[in-house]
């Protein structure tokens, strides 16, 4: 082996998360990690596996059995300086901790005139697909999207995961980072010298020139592999992993849109009120001469999350997506 | 473990107590018919002995029992102030204080500088321990702010208006003190009706599980807007503690004496180490829960008139006038000095301008938002096109 530095490793999103915590918990004796079973355990997940080790039970908190209060202490934690990274387990448990997200750590710093700062990020493994019993497998990022004073953002592979974490954690605003959980035991190079790019602009992922498919978190790969499918029909269509749903990078849609002149816009929760319902309101008003179609959304149903069994046909599969795509250039 | 180790007092402890929690029959008795409270000053004004807790006030001079009875009195006409600033069209809303000035006082004037509050939106007294302009208080209920101070200033957090919320606040700053190393404290305010929350409860389990240095100060004032505490407990709230695995403590909340001495202690127990300490402050509220409120709709006035024998301001100046610790120019010089704070909060309030417009985009985010951006822009070009009509 070269005496270099190797700074490219290829790890899994899981790990890349992890490593990211690590990295934060060692730069800055502020960040704290907290959450049910994040400590010995390392994590339903195994995301935070051996940080409690390294970095002892006061800075990596297995916590009492209460969202609620998770996310409560975190809020009072931030405003003593701390800057503490709380764990979800499971996105269908985060409603115990919607009121204290809500009310108190999305509205506090403007209650203040801008006096308190609340560095808090709220990790939250979210998205099916993986087979889960109720309550495992939603999505429910435009429940988030809609209050202002969150900002957020979900990755869709580990360099971004890394990254974008490393990024989450340095904002002083709160961050909700959805991970898409189908996605954790994906590998991916991740470059841990790389200099990021911004943490709420969206990426083209897959250059095209007939239609655009706008996803972010565990949809993105679904988008790519629609892409490679439609390819093999002759059509050539651009991918967009936005990264963040708050804010939405809508320049850099309005720019893919004005190339490709039609959207579709996939995501695993519902289509009603979700994030697709946004993007077409906007782009309809951003690129309403550049339009070809409208913008088509694929999407959940209006459903509670369906047994396992029933999930393949309620998620977004490469046929739905393929589907949309030819509605969409048939116009 | 922190209830066996206290040296401190026994019987009217949850912890240590034989509790009745779980019969049948304390659901038709009131809990609080009958209080067992901490009383080092009866309602007819005389000291009386609490071999517990007359140590955490067995210094106090002339001067500084004037001074509690200062801070009542102000408190209370700023207090009148508001409400008529209301009345009058200079607020949206006002919730007062009124009979809770020694609960908030005592409380209030126990904590150190270093330490932190947490309080609902009536902790007007605390307040004004802690040195927050009282005009400052009045800016979201003019509605021209939804907070208007610096919480780090005066170690005083923002009003909170969801029920309970702070508890949790409360106790997460106090594990960071801990985890900091220092000897601070933090105290949390709610009330009766908070204590059905769950995140009063968790807060509780959250500071037990982390022998977190937080004081949480419950207020029973008896009523959470028309509902009397018997709609949130079948037992005394401070017995609630036990089943966390700290202490509580039921303290005369009218009684600035006890309420300063209670809340020393349960301080002082936090800073070394020994971890939370319920202190319900048994008072009342005499007025409504708010000047939205109509409190004939739901009680009477004899239990009123009642509470008003046991009044927090006049028990202390009994006391003293019987010590000869203050004279009629005392009290002549206080009565000019509460009108002129009337005067100046008056003023402040009508002077209070109103926001400008864009202040709705200012602050939502610490690091700015693309959306807030463009709705900013979008906002001001609506603006300034009735600029230009005018100019026209």
């Amino acid at each position: 082996m070269a005496a270099e530095a190797v700074t490219s490793k290829n790890m899994a999103l899981a790990k890349a998360i992890n490593e990211s915590l690590r990295r934060a918990l060692d730069s800055d004796p502020k960040v704290l990690i907290m959450g049910e079973d994040v400590g010995k355990l390392g994590g339903v997940f195994r995301v935070t596996d051996g940080l409690q080790k390294d970095f002892g039970e006061s800075r990596v908190i297995d916590t009492p059995l209460a969202e609620s209060g998770i996310v409560g202490t975190a809020i009072g934690l931030a405003l003593r300086g701390y800057r503490p990274v709380v764990e979800i387990q499971f996105d269908g448990f985060v409603f115990p901790a919607y009121d204290q997200i809500v009310t108190q750590l999305a509205k506090m710093h403007a209650r203040s005139l801008g006096k308190v700062k609340l560095p808090v990020v709220v990790r939250i493994p979210y998205g099916g697909g993986i087979g889960a019993v109720e309550h495992h497998s939603e999505s429910p990022e435009s429940l988030f999207a809609h209050v202002a004073g969150l900002k957020i953002v979900s990755p869709s592979n580990a360099s971004d995961a890394y990254w974008m974490m490393q990024q989450a954690i340095q904002s002083d605003d709160p961050v909700i980072f959805f991970e898409p959980k189908r996605r954790y035991w994906d590998k991916a190079e991740v470059n841990t010298e790389a200099i990021p790019g911004p943490l709420h602009k969206a990426k083209v992922v897959r250059e095209g020139t007939d239609l655009t498919l706008a996803a972010y978190g565990p949809m993105v790969k679904l988008c790519q592999e629609v892409a490679d499918a439609a390819a093999e029909e002759g059509r050539n269509l651009e991918v967009l992993d936005l990264r963040s749903v708050s804010p939405l990078d809508f320049d850099s849609i309005q720019a893919s849109v004005e190339k490709t002149r039609r959207l579709v816009v996939v995501h695993e929760a519902p289509v009603f009120f979700g994030s697709g319902a946004e993007i077409a309101a906007r782009i309809t008003e951003r690129c309403f001469y550049h339009l070809e179609a409208p913008v088509l959304r694929v999407g959940g149903y209006h459903a509670p999350y369906p047994p396992a069994r029933l999930e393949e046909e309620y998620l977004p599969g490469l046929d739905r997506v393929l589907d949309a795509v030819d509605r969409a250039l048939a116009y | 473990m922190t209830v066996e180790s206290t040296a401190a007092p026994k019987p009217r402890r949850s912890a240590g107590t034989k509790s009745t929690a779980g019969k049948r029959t304390t659901a038709k008795k009131s809990p609080g018919t009958d209080p067992e409270l901490v009383q080092l000053l009866t309602p007819e004004g005389k000291r009386v002995k609490n071999a517990e807790y007359d140590n955490y006030v067995a210094g106090i001079t002339p001067d500084e029992l004037r001074g509690l009875y200062r801070d009542m009195v102000l408190t209370r006409r700023f207090d009148a102030e508001a409400t008529s600033l209301q009345r009058q069209g200079e607020l949206g809303l006002w919730a007062s204080l009124l009979g809770q000035e020694a609960a908030q006082i005592g409380s209030g004037r126990a904590t150190r500088e270093d330490d932190y509050v947490f309080p609902t939106y009536r902790e007007h007294g605390v307040a004004w321990c802690r040195g927050v302009d009282p005009a400052n208080l009045l800016g979201m209920f003019r509605g021209v702010n939804n907070g208007g101070w610096d919480p780090n200033s005066n170690n005083f957090q923002l009003y909170t208006i969801v029920i309970g919320s702070q508890t949790l606040h409360a106790t997460g700053y106090a594990m960071g003190i801990a985890k900091d190393g220092a000897d601070s404290a933090v105290i949390a305010y709610f009330g009766d009706g908070a204590s059905s929350q769950g995140d009063v409860a968790e807060s509780f389990t959250f500071s037990a599980v982390y022998n977190a240095p937080v004081v949480f100060f419950c207020q029973n004032n008896q009523w959470a807007i028309s509902e009397p505490t018997e709609k949130q407990t079948r037992v005394p709230l401070y017995q609630r503690a036990q089943g966390f695995g700290f202490p509580g403590v039921r303290v005369d909340g009218n009684d600035v004496l006890a309420c300063l001495a209670v809340t020393k202690w349960a301080l002082e127990r936090a800073r070394s180490g020994e971890g939370p300490t319920l202190v319900e402050a048994y008072t009342y509220r005499m007025g409504a829960h708010t000047t939205s409120d109509d409190p004939t709709r739901y009680r009477g006035d004899e239990e009123r008139l009642a509470w008003e024998a046991k009044d927090p301001i006049l028990r202390l100046r009994r006391y003293l006038e019987a010590s000869n610790h203050a004279d009629e120019g005392f009290f002549a010089e206080l009565e000019s000095e509460s009108e002129a704070l009337g005067k100046r909060v008056r003023e402040a309030v009508r002077a209070m301008p109103d926001p400008d417009h864009f202040a709705i985009f200012e602050n939502v985010y610490a690091d700015g938002h693309a959306l807030v951006d463009e709705e900013r822009a979008q906002f001001a070009a609506y603006q300034a096109s009735f600029a230009d009509v005018e100019g026209a």
